[in-house]
Order: C-alpha cells, then sequence, then structure tokens
C-alpha cells in the first residue's frame, strides 16, 4: 500500500516535533515533506538568547541534523517558503515551483516579531529577536563600548539586552508599562529584576512611550521618548511581541482568529489540515512558551495516527534565561478574588516569593533570587493538590515542607531540623536560636536579636523566633508588642521604616516593602500614602512621586466633599487680597455655577461644589488672574493667618501682616506629614489667634516670640513658646527649621502637637535654639527641598491635555430599548 | 459573584486604551445610568464597578487601588473590586454592582445595554 503523504509547513521547534511524535508512533506510515523558509536545520530557537549572549555555538542549539532528515527519508525544501496551499487539488505550492502533493498537512508557521509602526523603523541597525540572522545582527553590531536599546521588556527583550551587555554593549530596555515582564512578574519581582539586570550592565526605562526612531546616513542613531528624553543607540531591537503567521492560512479559506483555530485534536476548519505552535489558536488562547508547544504535538501525533489524543490546552510557567538571575512564574501569580497570598521576602539575598493560594490549592507563584521550588509549586498547582496542611511552612519549600507535612504548626517548627536556617538575612539556624534561649536564658524576641541577630533585618522571621522562644520556654514566653506597625501590611513601625529609607537608601515603594518584608503586594491605603511621603522627604529631587499612592485630594489638588464633588481655595498669601482677585473669583463662581462661597478659618475663600470636570478650567481661570492653589486639601502647609500689625493696628508692635506673607511664600508647596497651619499676631493681644496653631508668632516690642504645637482640632491645645529672637530673618529661619526636623521626624498623619508630645519640647528647643548649627543645616535642607516643591500644581496640571483624572473615559449613550 | 467570565453575549463597547488607566488607579465612564469606574490593580488586572460606594454613594473611582481592593475617599471603607462588597468591618453590608469589562488588544470593552449594567 503506498504511504499516506504527510506535508508540514514550517521547520521550526513545532513542525519538527509533531513530525517526531508523528514517527514515534507510526514510522512508515508517511511520507513526509516539510517546508522550511530558513535555509537551516530544526534549531531550538528558546536558546537563541544564549547564542546572542556568548554562551552557546549555533551548533550547541540544533536539535535534529542533516542526518535526521536522511534517516526518516524526509524531503526537506530547505529556505523555500510556502506560497499556496491548494485544497481543491491537494497540492502545497512553495517559491521557485516547488509542489507537494499532500492526504494531510501540519501547519506550523510560527508568528512574526511585532515591529511597531514607528517613524524611522525601516533605518539600518533595527532588528527584531526572531530566528538566528536577527542573533548574528545584533552580534555583527555589537562591538565592545557600543550602546543597543532594547524596546520591550518581556521576556524577549530582557534576554535580548542581556546578551548584548554580555557582548559588552551598554544596554538599555525600554518599557512601556511599569512593571518589567507583567505578564509574568508583579511590581515586588519587576523591581528585583531591575536591579539585578544593573549589575549585569542592562539599563531600564519604565512607563516610556517611544515616539521615533532616530537615523544618521540611513543607521539608527537613537530612540526618542514622547517626554522628549533621546537615547542614543547603535543597534535597536524591537522585542515588543510576536503576531501567530497565519496568513498563509486565511488565504486558503481555513477559520483564522488571532491565530489558524484548532479543536481540541489540533485540526482547523479543514480536518486534513492541522495546525501545531505559535501560528495556533486553541480555545481562544495563543501561546508563545515551548510547553504547550510540546503538548500540543502529541495531540498532533496522536491524530494523525488515529489514536484518541487530545490538547485540553495548557498551565503556564516560565523561567528567565538570564545567568545567575532566578526567576520563575506560573498562574495567577497575581491573586485575585478568593485568593490568598503567602509572601516571604528577604532583603538581603534579593531573595522574593509569592505564593497564591485559592480554595486551598496553589494557584500561581512568582518567585525571584530563589527559584528552584518553582517546579514543585507549577507541579501541586498542575495536580490541584490541596495545601492546606502544609500551609505554614509551604513558602519554604520542598524540602522543608515535605518533612513536615502532617504537624501541626507548633509541632511543624519543633520537627525542623538543626541545620535549618530561620533567618536567611543572617544566616541563623534553628539550633542556634535554640542554644542561644537554653544557654543565654533568653527571654524576648530583642534578647534572641541581639545575642544572635536572628529577626534582627528584615524581620520576615520573626513568628518563627517566637515559636523557638515560645517552645523553648512554655507559658514562660509572652509574645511582646513592639512599636505600632505603620499598618497590617508590616509590623514594622513608622521610626523604623524612616530610618531604613535612609540607611539603604530605599528610593521607590517596592524597594522599601522588598527590605521591609511588606506581607501584602502592594500595600493598602495607609502605608502608600505614608511610604510616598517618606521617600519624597528623604530623596528631594530625586524620588518620583506617585499619584496612586496619594488620597484623591492631593491628586486632584482639591478638597472632595460628600457628594463627589471639590472645594477650591486659591492662596491668598497672609490672607490679603485684592480688588482683582475678588473680581477673578466672582467671574469663576459665575462661570461655573458655582453653588456656595465661603471664607474659612484660614482667612482665605473656599468655592464649595466644583464639578471634577470643571476643575482645570476653574484654575486656568484663576491662574490667569495671578492666584496659585492653597494646598487647603493636602499634607501641607495650609495657611498662615495674620492681624493687621504695625500698618494700621493702633496697637500692633510689627509688621505681622509683612511677616505672615514672607512666611507663607517661603513654606508653600512643602509636604509635610500632617497639615501645617500658621499664625502670626502683631501684639500679645493675638488677634490672628496664633497660640493655638501648629507654629504661631506673637510679635512684642522687643521682637518674636515663636510658639509651637497648638491645636484646636479634635483635641484642644495652647502651644508652648519655643523662644524669643529679635529679628524677623531669624524668625523665618527658625520656622524653617522646626518646619524641616518635623518633615524629617513626624509619623505620617502626625500633627506637630502630637510629634512634640512624642519627642518632648527641650528636644525641639535642643535642636532648633540650642544648636546653629544643626539649625543652618536644617534650614538648608529645607530649601533645597523647596528648591523641588515650589510649583504650582493648578498650573501644572491646566496646562496638561493627556489622558487625565478629570474627564471620563468615555461617554456610554443610553441604550436603544429593545422592540 | 462574578468570579467567571459572563457567558451571555453582551453588547461590548469600547471605552478606551487599557493604558489610558493608570496602574493602581481608575478612570470613570458615565453611562445614562450613573457613573462606572473602571479600575486597574497593580498586577494589570482590570475591573469595573457602579461608581458609588455602598456606604454613602462615595466615588470609588477617586480612591486608592490596593491589591483587588479599592478605598472609598469618604470614609475609607474598603470594596473589593471582584465582587463589589465591603471587606473587613464593612462586610455584609451592601455592594457595589459590578460592571462586566474585559479587555482585548489593549482597549477597554464594557458590556452595554440591558443586560450589562452600563446603559
Amino acid at each position: 500500500m503506498a504511504r499516506e503523504k504527510l506535508v508540514v509547513v514550517g521547520n521550526g521547534m513545532a513542525g519538527c516535533r509533531a513530525v517526531q511524535e508523528v514517527l514515534k508512533r507510526e514510522p512508515d506510515r508517511y511520507d513526509i515533506t516539510i517546508f522550511g523558509a530558513e535555509p537551516r536545520v530544526n534549531y531550538d530557537r528558546i536558546m537563541l538568547s544564549p547564542v546572542l549572549a556568548g554562551e552557546k555555538s549555533f551548533d550547541d542549539i540544533v536539535i535534529n541534523d542533516a542526518g535526521w532528515y536522511r534517516r526518516h527519508g524526509i524531503t526537506f525544501h530547505s529556505g523555500v517558503a510556502v506560497t499556496e496551499i491548494d485544497r481543491d487539488a491537494r497540492v502545497v505550492r512553495g517559491a521557485g515551483g516547488v509542489e507537494a502533493p499532500y492526504d494531510r498537512v501540519i501547519l506550523a508557521m510560527g508568528s512574526d516579531p511585532i515591529r511597531l509602526p514607528l517613524p524611522g523603523v525601516d533605518l539600518a541597525g533595527v532588528v527584531t529577536f526572531r530566528d538566528l540572522d536577527d542573533v548574528e545582527a545584533m552580534i555583527a553590531a555589537a562591538k565592545p563600548g557600543a550602546r543597543a536599546v532594547v524596546i520591550g521588556g518581556g521576556l524577549l527583550g530582557i534576554e535580548a539586552a542581556y546578551g548584548l551587555a554580555r557582548r559588552g554593549m551598554a544596554a538599555t530596555v525600554v518599557h512601556l508599562m511599569d512593571v518589567l515582564m507583567e505578564r509574568q512578574l508583579d511590581a515586588s519581582a519587576s523591581f528585583l529584576l531591575a536591579r539585578a539586570l544593573v549589575d549585569r550592565g542592562v539599563e531600564t526605562v519604565l512607563g516610556a512611550n517611544s515616539q521615533e526612531i532616530l537615523g544618521e546616513n540611513g543607521r539608527v542613531s537613537g530612540l526618542l521618548l514622547k517626554d522628549g528624553r533621546t537615547l542614543p543607540c547603535d543597534i535597536l531591537v524591537m522585542a515588543v511581541g510576536i503576531r501567530p503567521n497565519a496568513a498563509l492560512a486565511r488565504a486558503a479559506g481555513l477559520e483564522v482568529n488571532r491565530g489558524v483555530v484548532v479543536d481540541d485534536a489540533m485540526r482547523t476548519s479543514d480536518p486534513l489540515i492541522l495546525a501545531v505552535g505559535e501560528c495556533a489558536e486553541h480555545r481562544g488562547q495563543c501561546y508563545g512558551l515551548v510547553a504547550p508547544i510540546w503538548e500540543m504535538c502529541q495531540a498532533v501525533g496522536d491524530t494523525l495516527t488515529d489514536r484518541d489524543g487530545a490538547y485540553r490546552g495548557s498551565a503556564l510557567s516560565t523561567r528567565l534565561k538570564v545567568s545567575g538571575v532566578d526567576v520563575f512564574s506560573a498562574g495567577k501569580f497575581g491573586g485575585g478574588e478568593g485568593c490568598e497570598d503567602i509572601v516571604f521576602r528577604d532583603a538581603a539575598r534579593g531573595v522574593y516569593k509569592r505564593v497564591v493560594i485559592e480554595d486551598g490549592k496553589v494557584a500561581g507563584a512568582v518567585l525571584f533570587g530563589e527559584a528552584a521550588d518553582g517546579a514543585w509549586y507549577f507541579d501541586l498547582m498542575r495536580k490541584g493538590e490541596d495545601v492546606t496542611d502544609i500551609r505554614e511552612t509551604l513558602i519554604f519549600g520542598q524540602t522543608i515542607t515535605e518533612g513536615l507535612r502532617g504537624l501541626d504548626p507548633n509541632a511543624a517548627v519543633a520537627a525542623m531540623p538543626d541545620e535549618a536556617e530561620i533567618c536567611g538575612c543572617n544566616g541563623v539556624s534553628k539550633g542556634t536560636i535554640s542554644a542561644a534561649i537554653l544557654e543565654k536564658g533568653l527571654a524576648s524576641l530583642d534578647a534572641v536579636r541581639g545575642a544572635t541577630k536572628a529577626s534582627a533585618s528584615c524581620g520576615s522571621c520573626t513568628l518563627l523566633v517566637e515559636k523557638l522562644l515560645s517552645l523553648n520556654l512554655g507559658a514562660g514566653f509572652q509574645a511582646e508588642t513592639g512599636p505600632k506597625p505603620v499598618c497590617k501590611c508590616t509590623h514594622h513601625g513608622h521610626a523604623h521604616v524612616r530610618s531604613q529609607i535612609l540607611a539603604e537608601s530605599l528610593k521607590s515603594i517596592p524597594a522599601v516593602m522588598q527590605a521591609l518584608a511588606w506581607t501584602t503586594p502592594d500595600g493598602c491605603s495607609s502605608c502608600r500614602p505614608a511610604l510616598n511621603y517618606y521617600l519624597l522627604c528623604a530623596w528631594p529631587g530625586d524620588y518620583r512621586d506617585d499619584a496612586q499612592s496619594r488620597f484623591v485630594n492631593e491628586r486632584v489638588h482639591a478638597n472632595i466633599q460628600k457628594d463627589g464633588t471639590y472645594s477650591v481655595v486659591p492662596r491668598m498669601w497672609g490672607g490679603l487680597t485684592s480688588a482683582a482677585e475678588l473680581r477673578a473669583i466672582a467671574d469663576v463662581v459665575d462661570k461655573f455655577a458655582i453653588p456656595t462661597v465661603k471664607c474659612t478659618g484660614g482667612q482665605r475663600i473656599d468655592l464649595l461644589g466644583v464639578k471634577k470636570e470643571d476643575l482645570p478650567a476653574v484654575w486656568r481661570d484663576l491662574n490667569a488672574a495671578g492666584m496659585v492653589s492653597g494646598h487647603a486639601y493636602g499634607k501641607a502647609l495650609r495657611t498662615v493667618k495674620t492681624c493687621v500689625g504695625t500698618d494700621w493696628c493702633r496697637f500692633g508692635t510689627q509688621d505681622s501682616t509683612g511677616l505672615g506673607v514672607k512666611i507663607e511664600k517661603a513654606l508653600w508647596g512643602s509636604w509635610t506629614p500632617a497639615k501645617v497651619k500658621l499664625g502670626v499676631s502683631g501684639c500679645p493681644r493675638n488677634c490672628a489667634e496664633a497660640t493655638c496653631k501648629d507654629i504661631g508668632v506673637i510679635c512684642v516690642d522687643s521682637g518674636y516670640e515663636i510658639h509651637i504645637g497648638g491645636a484646636a482640632g479634635l483635641h484642644i491645645k495652647g502651644t508652648e513658646v519655643l523662644g524669643k529672637v529679635a529679628t524677623e530673618a531669624e524668625t523665618l529661619e527658625i520656622i524653617a527649621a522646626i518646619t524641616q526636623l518635623y518633615r524629617e521626624e513626624g509619623w505620617y498623619l502626625e500633627r506637630i502637637w502630637k510629634w512634640m508630645e512624642r519627642v518632648g519640647l527641650e528636644r525641639i528647643r535642643a535642636a532648633i535654639m540650642d544648636d546653629p548649627e544643626g539649625r543652618a543645616a536644617l534650614y538648608r535642607r529645607f530649601l533645597h527641598a523647596q528648591s523641588f516643591s515650589q510649583i504650582d500644581p493648578w498650573a501644572e496640571r491646566a496646562a496638561d491635555s493627556g489622558p487625565n483624572d478629570f474627564t471620563p473615559m468615555a461617554v456610554l449613550p443610553a441604550p436603544v430599548p429593545a422592540e | 459573584m462574578n468570579a467567571c467570565a459572563p457567558t451571555i453575549d453582551y453588547d461590548w463597547r469600547d471605552v478606551g486604551d487599557v493604558n489610558d488607566i493608570p496602574r493602581r488607579g481608575a478612570r470613570r465612564v458615565t453611562s445614562a445610568r450613573g457613573d462606572i469606574a473602571i479600575f486597574r490593580t497593580g498586577d494589570d488586572k482590570v475591573f469595573a464597578l457602579m461608581d458609588r460606594c455602598p456606604h454613602k454613594a462615595g466615588p470609588l473611582s477617586q480612591g486608592i487601588v490596593h491589591g483587588h481592593a479599592v478605598a472609598c475617599p469618604l470614609h475609607n471603607w474598603t470594596i473589593d473590586l471582584a465582587t463589589g462588597e465591603p471587606t473587613g468591618a464593612d462586610a455584609g453590608k451592601g455592594c457595589a454592582p459590578t460592571v462586566p469589562v474585559r479587555i482585548e488588544d489593549g482597549r477597554v470593552l464594557l458590556a452595554h445595554g440591558p443586560d450589562g449594567h452600563g446603559g
């Protein structure tokens, strides 16, 4: 009987693997013909990254050499692209008049890299990262000292950049998203990856929109970003994604969606034609990873040999091929509804692990820095095994967990071997801790920290150390309560967080969360605004403010009201205004039909009931009349209330109005732990009510009395006198220095009076009044910070016309009712 | 519960690019039945709820997004984005109705019309 004819379109990993699966089952059933557009034998495309990095050669990655085709009697049309599948004549036609009649066809055309339609995309030196030709083009350009830009911070883009860096180039990855490999990693893992890449010569630019590829003499010379930055480069690699290569199938009249649509038997809409690999679309899903492709090939083998086999979709896991960077990701790594996160961070070793549990089973995992247990988690996930009984130790990995299965948490800790490492930061084993507890009679967490350093760094093993204390001491151990944690996401208090930000040069929210072992992936509405403020205060000019970590009022520069409208308060320096300003305010009130206009306690005018979409226009009009944001919404300098002083008042002793204006001009724009309100009174009659403000000044004949720590809200408290000085200049410096000290020491949402209660008036007096050098240094730091913060947010917002908070994203019309 | 993707054939409306919603942020879509809040979480999931907190009708789109939850800007109730229900101490006190939403090729598609809540 004549053999059936099997024609394979595509000589890549999927096509050849499918052939192997057929040969494995029935080696003599088919006469096989393979078309390959690339003039090479079958090689492992996945391993192109190590070839680029110089860690492997092409020969190392060949899967099937010429002998394989010969041994199996395969006709191989190398370098011949297929041009047509004629389903009526049952013939596959290739370039140059090659024809192959068929009984069955396997489509394995793979995918094409996406080329962004940017101006300059056709310049020499702009390449994609798909086949050996691309790799060779990159290697040719990779002279030491040359610069490479890679667009795309996905798996492939990062591997390309790493490979180029290994070849001696300075590589930069430009990514549209804020998270590298966002389909595989969460923000924490992405942060660690970016850090590890820097050590390997790869810079990353996140949240970057590419605008144009620049060229000189027909060759790429740089990439222009939408924000105006230019990244010079000698080679530009586009690694922004792949598109299933389905044109041939579409032309042949097969059903094509994103890819060639196949059923569970891998048959296309024509049952004689199968599709496999990246060109196929199965149950709405296209795959770009190798593991699912191998599973598809098994189903192809079964179908073509009349066996019952079916592909039912794949669970995915990913590993990054960058030497020394251990990354693993699988499943619902980002969690979701009904999911629970178990997070482990070891700041010292740069380890981050997150295992997601759903209905008592592992639903996903992302591991960074220590990914050996990835396969185990993936296995638990695919088997859908119940892990409730090993939840306590799951995050420590397979070795520890398997040994302890079936024990309660205390017993599990008791059963851990003595050499098990409890504290990853300081390398302290269980045996060392237990011995110290018993031999030195330690009875508290702090004592253990002091004696062994266990739990003294990131603190993520605190619970384990406490369990060891209670195991060794029984009822004698009482878990202590340390400083009140910032929120439920951490066990660290504000003071520790602030000091670690400085001590470890932590410069982003993910960096803090990693170093201090936050137990949630991206914090909560309590800790994020606090961290944002602490970072802003610690690294003026350096830290990029995170709008999404600010309360709405500070994001939209207005005060949200009970009905979702906003109130707008223009700044009136020292409470002074003018006819022109009042006229502009009146015009705005009319124009935008603002329902309520009211005087505030801080001598300002409050416009209430402004619709959110009107805010930018309201600001524009107020800006045009010379007014700026009054920050009446922020944890910031609010107002300096004044009386009329020597200008008009017959009792005035100094120019209190003028001083108030000067103070407000010096302090406006500064962000503080909580709101800051000031008052300046021109005599002890105190008409500006300065003695219930956060900071107050009472003018007297001989100078200025400086007051601090008043409150007139939920708590009522008169100020304390900090000291007295003779000149306006000293007063200004002292007030700025107090503000800076409070900015640096205050806990988020802690008003000045509470901070003073905590640290003591004497401590503040010593730092400000008794230490002229310290005070001058505080003053300098304040001025430095102010040089970055005195920007009117209204003008900034009103000028920005891009996608924003203020306009709705879309307006849906009312649906037409059904007949 | 809205854990599963809806199987009804909604009339899906393209309301914009997913990148117009900041990570850990939200945008509004106005509709005849009231504003709809579309959230994008830190791990790039997208959810949609009617933009009214079950407590005092605060605009949830203006809250701080953390994990798969949002803190209402008025009184800090924490609302689960997938169910629209308050969590923690306020669990069981009403809900913000969910609106089916999905992402296709980077576009945000919102269910619209009699079957969805969007109309």
